[in-house]
Order: C-alpha cells, then structure tokens, then sequence
C-alpha cells in the first residue's frame, strides 16, 4: 500500500498502466478513441481508457484540461491518474469534468515506482492510499 | 454556510488555502451560482498547486474560446446558464474562426458551429471581442507588478518578461474562473521567488549582424525552451535596442519548444537591470555559452524539410503588429508576390483597423497578401494546399504546424519570406549565420 494525496479525491480500480515519460493529453491522447496518439511517446498507440494511468507527470499545453473532460463526457478517460508531480492542468480538467457529466476521475499524488508493475490490478482510495488488488 | 470544494473534503492531512470572508462568499454562492462553481475550481486548483491564499487578479485573457471539442463547449454553456458575468477587464484569444473572412473556413460546417456557439457564449459573459493572441499589442494593456490571470503560452510569457506583469500558466476552465471571481491562488509566477533567473545564456560568442537581425530572435527563443522546460532564462549580450517584436518572437519560440513562462534579458526587460537583478543575487544553476554552431542547429531544427516545392508563405504567429505591417511593406517595396504562392498574415482586428486606415495594408494586399483575422491558420483548417512547403518567420508556427495541419516547414527570417514569395521558391540568406 502506498500513501498517497489526492489533488481530485475519488475511488477507482483498474490495470495499471505505467508510462516511461510526462504525457501532454492535448496532441497526446486522442479523446475519441483513448488511444495515445504522440508519436513520439515510448506508450504510443496505448489506450489509456479505464486504466489507473500512472505517470510522472503532465505535460505542456493547458488545453489538456479540455482533453480529459472531453474524454471523460466520451468515456474514454483513464479511471484514475497517479502522478509523482501535482498537475494543476489536469486537476482543473476533472474536476469541471466531474461537473458537467458526473464521472469522477480521481487524481492522486503519488510516487509508486518499483511498487506496482504495469497491468497490476489497483485500487484508489478517496484518502488517496493506492492497494493492489489480488 | 462554508462549502469547500470536494477535494477539501477528504483531505484533513493537507493544508489547504485559507480563504478570506470574500472567498468564502464565492463559495457560498453570494455572488451567484457561477461564481461558487469557478471560486469551487480554484480551490481545487490551489490545492494541487500548494498556495497559502487567493490574491486579486486586475485582468484576464481566456484561451478557453478555441474550440478543442463538445466538453469546452459543455462548461461555458453551463456558465452562461448559471448568470456567470466577468468582474475584471477580459480579453479573449484566438478562435477557430475568422469571422470577418468567413469564407476561409474549410473544416467541417458543424465544427464550424459549435465554435461560433463558443465564441458567443464567452461574449455574452461580457468578455471582450478580440480575438488575439497578442493581447499585450494593444495600448490598453496590464502594467508592471499588475497580478493578472492569462492563458495563451505566447502572451503568459510576454506578459510576465516583457511588461513585468505577474500572471502563473492559467488555460482552460481556470482562466474564466479567475475573470468570473477576479480571484487566483497565489502560486507560480505570482511569487517573488519564482521570477529568479534559473538559466544564463550568454550571447558573446554570437556576431554583431545576427544579434542585429530580426531572425535571431525566434531561433534563440527555441533554443532556450529545448534547454530550459518550464526553467526561467536569462539572456546576457542582446542589443539594448531590442524592440517588443523581437522579444514577442523570442518569447513565442521558447513557450513553443519548451514550457517558459518568464525569461529576462539583461538590459532590456523590467526585472533585468543587471544579470544580478534577474538572478535575485544568487548563481545561475546553469550556464550556458551560445555558439554560432548552436544557434544554426536550432535554426536547421525549425525546418522539416527544404527541398520540394513553395506553396505558401505565413506570416503573423503570434499576430502581426502594426510595426510588423510596417517591415513587411517595405520589404515588398512594390513587388508582387509569384502568383503560385499563397502568401497569409495573421493579425487581429485592431491592428487590421490600424494598418487600414494608414495605407500599408492596401500596399500588401496590392503584392498579393491575404489577411486573416481572429484566428490563426495552423490551429484551423485556412490554408487552400498543404502539398509543398509552407515558409514562415515564426518558430511558434514552424513547431506547431506539421503536428496541426499536416505540411512541411521552411523557416527564414521575414527578408527569407519575402524575397521567396516573390521569387516563387524558397531564398534563404545563408550570410548571417556563418561564423
């Protein structure tokens, strides 16, 4: 179990799937299919819908808010994001999200590494604890 | 009663903002509903961005009017219907279409409409009509110190080094919500200690001719953004002369390539006196010296091909000034342009009305220049071929356009565009930029 904060508190569970680098939603993923559309990203062509998306952090433009909205209002999103760096742009993105469409995409701060391995089954705590799941 | 924000609910072990009587009553909704959704956003902002407290913000510029799909859309049309009205001065960016050209638009009509829907829903919130992404060009603009709230990469980092205005990186959602509640968390680029020079680039080893010319600045402003990421530059031994349309270009270049917010030039911009003003007296973390050898790869970087056919020139990204016009037209001097190539400036309205009234658009339009207002052609389907190389002087428009529209760069100094568009194929001056 690790203790981690969350920045949009929430519960979810799904696969993890750990990315090697920052994304940027906007021109990174693509809302319509939840698929990761920069080529340039070592995950490209991954989907990232209703996994537990584990990354170091965001990255670039402020209009991945709009990105993980509208991911979330086509159900694409992932189910919950872990970062080990707080991401103001995608905090703002689900919250308004969870807003407009009531889908919550719980995010939580927190350093995982060497603690869960990519396609684990995890678990996110409103408290912000991250449980695997056996 | 005290509503917090979601996040606050379950977070007992984290030091939240505090919030003054007037926060809580946003959250409250004394102000209206709309104001208690955006005060409620915020919080949850200044949650994951760790500030004490909210601050007053004089301006807003919103990028939140550029249509990226139905969830924008969603959020200020529930705006609208909640009474949100801004309480501060707001200007609004670039959108997706041109509404004094319509015709232009070559997208998909229903796009088309949800993106006028967008544009009309921020106006009727009283932002202003002006649909730039250089809101710093009109007289009208935020003063140095001013705490403001700007999306638009290219004006953050203008208003921050160039004017001395404080603004963090808002965007999205967060931008309205600081023109609704006039209220920010107080973070980032807002704070003394952020605005510390990380980064000195010293320029000595660069000739007098290119540090004289208008095309070093878009290639150094990439150059420092690859090095720099969301890092603060300082630049050493740029001309005091410096004018505002080169650090505009600079600036640009380095949000484009890299996530700069602020950067200083010694001797030129408000917070820079010396090197030691803009370092807040402490050591660079780094230093780098900027050779000729660096600046051509940056230069070679911007372009993603150079053989195959011109098809276009665009200028204008971030939009054209009135001093831009000015250059333009009398590097034309007369000509006109090979009637192969299209060649497009982006602008907005207010310089349009400008360059109008003092006879220098009629001079480029007479050459064969086409005008686009209130949007720029790389984030919207404008361009009439995207089979050959497109030319621009912008580093902003030469990282973004291949991803966006799909067409092969050349990048040149606005000289390089010119004398391509009348010559029909690409020039490049290679004089400059030997050793």
């Amino acid at each position: 179990m690790i203790d981690g904060q969350p920045l949009f508190a929430g519960t979810a569970e799904g696969m993890a799937l750990i990315l090697d680098a920052p994304l940027s939603f906007w021109g990174g993923i693509d809302p319509s299919t939840g698929r990761i559309v920069d080529v340039r990203h070592p995950q490209h062509g991954q989907s990232v819908t209703d996994r537990i998306l584990i990354m170091p952090t965001g990255r670039g433009s402020s209009s991945s808010s709009t990105i993980l909205a509208e991911a979330t209002r086509l159900r694409t999103a992932p189910a919950a994001i872990i970062v080990a760096v707080a991401d103001p742009v995608l905090v703002v993105g689900a919250i308004v999200a969870d807003r407009l469409y009531g889908i919550r995409v719980p995010i939580i701060r927190a350093d995982v590494a060497g603690h869960i391995a990519d396609g684990e089954r995890v678990r996110v705590h409103s408290d912000g604890r991250v449980v695997l799941v056996c | 009663m005290v509503v917090l924000s979601e996040a606050a609910r379950y977070l007992p072990a984290m030091t939240g903002p505090r919030l003054d009587r007037r926060d809580h009553a946003l959250l409250s909704g004394a102000n209206g509903p709309a104001a208690a959704l955006a005060m409620e956003i915020l919080v949850a902002l200044a949650y994951a961005v760790d500030a004490p407290h909210f601050i007053d913000v004089e301006r807003a510029h919103i990028d939140g009017c550029l249509y990226h799909g139905e969830a924008g859309l969603d959020f200020a049309t529930r705006l609208v219907a909640l009474g949100a009205r801004v309480t501060i001065p707001t200007t609004l960016n670039v959108s997706s279409l041109d509404l004094l050209h319509p015709d232009r638009f070559r997208g998909d009509p229903a796009t088309a409409r949800a993106a006028r829907a967008l544009m009309d829903a921020y106006v009727e919130m009283g932002c202003q009509p002006t649909w730039t992404c250089a809101p710093y060009q009109s007289p009208d603009r935020p003063l140095f110190g001013q705490h403001i709230a700007w999306a638009e990469s290219n004006a953050i980092v203008f208003a921050n080094s160039v004017i001395g205005a404080r603004t963090d990186r808002y965007g999205d959602f967060s931008d309205i919500c600081a023109a609704i509640t006039g209220r920010v968390p107080y973070a980032g680029f807002h704070r003394t200690e952020r605005r510390r020079g990380d980064v000195a680039f010293d320029l000595a080893g660069v000739k007098g001719s290119l540090l004289g010319s208008d095309v070093l600045y878009p290639v150094l402003g990439h150059l420092a953004g690859r090095e720099c990421g969301t890092a603060v530059p300082v630049f050493s031994g740029l001309p005091p002369n410096a004018d505002e349309d080169r650090l505009k270009a600079l600036g640009a270049a380095a949000a484009s390539s890299g996530a700069v917010a602020l950067f200083h030039a010694v001797g030129i911009t408000p917070e820079a006196t010396t090197l030691d003003d803009a370092l807040h007296g402490t050591p660079p973390a780094r230093t780098i010296e900027v050779t000729m050898a660096d600046l051509r790869a940056a230069r070679d970087d911007l372009s993603s091909m150079s053989d195959g056919s011109l098809i276009a020139v665009s200028l204008g990204t971030p939009h054209f000034s009135v001093t831009e016009f000015e250059t333009f037209a009398s590097l034309i001097g007369g000509r006109t342009f090979a009637p192969a190539i299209d060649v497009w400036v982006n602008t907005s309205r207010a310089v349009l009305d400008q360059v109008r009234a003092s006879g220098i658009l009629e001079s480029c339009q007479n050459a064969g220049a086409r005008i686009i207002t209130d949007t720029c052609n790389y984030i919207t389907p404008i361009l009439r071929r995207r089979d050959g190389i497109v030319m621009t002087s912008s580093a902003k428009w030469a990282y973004y356009a291949p991803g966006n529209i799909g067409v092969d760069v050349a990048f040149g100094s606005l000289t390089d565009c010119v004398e391509s568009a009348v010559a029909g194929t690409v020039v490049r001056d290679p004089e400059l930029w030997s050793d």
